[in-house]
């Protein structure tokens, strides 16, 4: 066993009936780092997370995590991690404060300890003001900020994010993004899932992609995006008619979509003679496409290219990522993704 | 963390969330005190019992008392089942039995005051007990017993319930148990079918306990048996809240 290692997975199965979650996972996150575990709805995240954070078993599989196995030594594993789920761990009739000493003393701090790290976190998580409030009344995005400080009471080693930012409005995301670059700067390890490419993009250094319960690619965000190509092609449609005709014949070859400025991407390796040959495919009457320019590709197209759909859920599609709605890939009411 | 540690916070937090849900609380500290009230003033008159009415009903008020408790304490324990926070408690090795002890430790104090509340009117409306030292100790233990038995077993509805409506819903039983003892009316009144169930239930013997203590009228066995019921109530409670907590929270 390397010491550099926080998480080190191997072959982790989970399958719940007939249905498997997990269909042998392998993953391995350095000591210190921001990993993350990048997939649409029903990926498996959630369980990677509830297997690993202990709370759930693996039928198959081992992991170690902050250097104990997550099976036999599972007591050393809760004292050394937190987990900070998608539904908010705080409760509404206590206020901040009384929420975060409560972690504290049960993650065995003294009360003098669990009074000052409580007052430590409030500031650095902004919340101060509201510390004597009932957590029943703060803001989405002030729950899983406090949410957030409770798990850090106990100073855990390894810090489990299972969706972070889900359901947060644009600006209590980044909020939260601030905080998770000032926790990894403290030296902790962070395990995050997400289901925005953005995020990883912006919070990792290293990220799997997780898709059918498989891995299907990992490594640092810049690698991942070379894998596809490296470069994508925006191509700005002279109209609505345009848009949907060239879209459709496209096909799966977008890597992204946007209705609102007509704009469809598609990747390329960004070479003169690549584009002009997709070009003249495209728009042989040369009426079509208005401008056009190349761009680094994103995880999104990353994500495309590796799964075949694409990662984002609609009524998510706040600036964070390339999908628009008529993305036939996305299911809006569906809890489950898109693919069959 | 010493072993005793974790089911004290999670004793002290219960406690602050029933103090926080006033509604919630007054409610179950009120309903008891106007049961009894209509029992004694609107039934009262029609049913004869051979003494003041007040002095025959106060025992059942006080077991329904616990039945009215259990509900909530079913509510809370499953509503921190299906939220986010027994996954925190869990990843921090908090173990089911300090997680139950706190809700049932709450419950016991909640119900513990509602009972001294029903006592506290029974008496400013003419309930006159005559007990010895011995008498009080014995009725007040029956009732504690029997507190702490329906406690625990509602928790394990809060654990087996999948929502707290399911979890409301399904205190009903415990709430109406009371009704068909010899809590409010003699049960040699009650139809030949019902009074073999009337007779063979937990809160009948210990409501015949507290009310032959709190009398001084012979009490047979009747403690010995409530005692047994109690005891047998809180085994299989416990035994089975230790594994349905391990196994609820493992779903998923």
């Amino acid at each position: 066993m390397t010491n550099d290692l926080a998480i080190e997975v191997t072959g982790l199965r989970k399958s719940y009936g007939k249905h498997a979650v997990l269909d042998g996972v392998d993953l391995a996150v350095e000591r210190g780092s921001v990993y993350s575990l990048l997939g649409p709805n029903g990926a498996g995240k959630t369980t990677t997370v509830r297997i690993l954070a202990t709370l759930a078993r693996a039928d198959a599989g081992t992991a170690r995590v902050a250097g104990s196995d997550i099976v036999a030594d599972r007591a050393a594993v809760r004292r050394k991690i937190s987990l900070t789920g998608q539904y908010t761990a705080v409760d509404a009739a206590q206020t901040g404060e009384e929420n975060l000493r409560m972690m504290g003393r049960l993650a065995g701090l003294s009360r003098a300890e669990a009074r000052q790290r409580s007052q430590a976190l409030l500031d650095q998580f902004d919340l101060a003001d509201s510390a004597r409030k009932r957590a029943g009344s703060y803001s989405g995005g002030m729950r899983r900020r406090l949410d957030l400080a409770a798990s850090l009471m106990g100073r855990p080693e390894v810090i489990f994010l299972d969706e972070p930012t889900t359901g947060l409005d644009l600006r209590s995301r980044q909020a939260m993004w601030q905080v998770i670059t000032e926790l990894a700067a403290s030296g902790v390890t962070i395990f995050l899932t997400t289901q925005y490419l953005e995020e990883a993009d912006q919070l990792a250094s290293q990220v799997s992609v997780l898709d059918g319960g498989k891995i299907v690619a990992d490594g640092t965000p810049s690698a991942l995006k070379e894998q596809v190509g490296g470069q994508r092609l925006d191509l700005v449609l002279a109209s609505e008619a345009d848009y949907d005709e060239i879209g459709r014949r496209l096909g799966h070859r977008v890597a992204r979509r946007d209705r609102a400025s007509l704009t469809l991407g598609v990747a390329t390796d960004g070479t003169g003679p690549e584009v002009r040959l997709l070009l003249d495919q495209v728009d042989p009457g040369r009426t079509a496409v208005r401008s056009f320019a190349v761009h680094a590709a994103s995880l999104d197209d990353v994500f495309l290219a590796l799964t075949g759909h694409s990662a984002a859920q609609p009524g998510s599609t706040d600036g964070l990522t390339n999908d628009s709605t008529d993305d036939p890939t996305n299911d809006s009411t569906s809890e489950e993704h898109a693919h069959v | 963390m010493s072993e005793l540690t974790g089911p004290m916070i999670m004793t002290g937090r219960a406690l602050r969330l029933n103090w926080r849900n006033i509604d919630a609380l007054i409610t179950a500290l009120i309903l008891p005190v106007m049961l009894m009230l209509m029992f004694v003033y609107l039934f009262g008159g029609a049913i004869h019992t051979g003494t003041a009415y007040v002095n025959y009903v106060v025992p059942g008020v006080l077991v329904l008392c616990a039945g009215f408790g259990s509900a909530l304490t079913a509510v809370r324990v499953c509503t921190d089942m299906t939220d986010g926070i027994v996954d925190r408690f869990r990843s921090m090795n908090i173990g089911g039995v300090a997680f139950l002890t706190g809700h049932v430790v709450a419950s016991v104090v909640r119900n513990t005051i509602s009972t001294l509340l029903v006592f506290g009117v029974a008496y400013a409306i003419g309930f006159r007990p005559h007990a010895g030292a011995s008498g009080w100790l014995v009725a007040g233990g029956a009732l504690l017993a029997f507190i702490l038995a329906i406690s625990w077993l509602s928790a394990v509805i809060g654990l087996v319930c999948a929502s707290p409506d399911a979890a409301n819903g399904a205190t009903f039983g415990v709430l109406f148990l009371p009704y068909i003892s010899s809590g409010f009316v003699p049960i040699a009144t009650m139809p030949t079918w019902l009074r073999g169930f009337a007779r063979h239930q937990p809160s009948t013997p210990v409501i015949d306990s507290v009310r032959a203590h709190l009398m001084s009228l012979p009490a047979g066995h009747s403690t010995w048996i409530a005692l047994a019921w109690c005891g047998g109530i809180l085994v299989v409670s416990a035994a089975a809240s230790a594994v349905l907590f391990q196994r609820r929270a493992a779903r998923g």
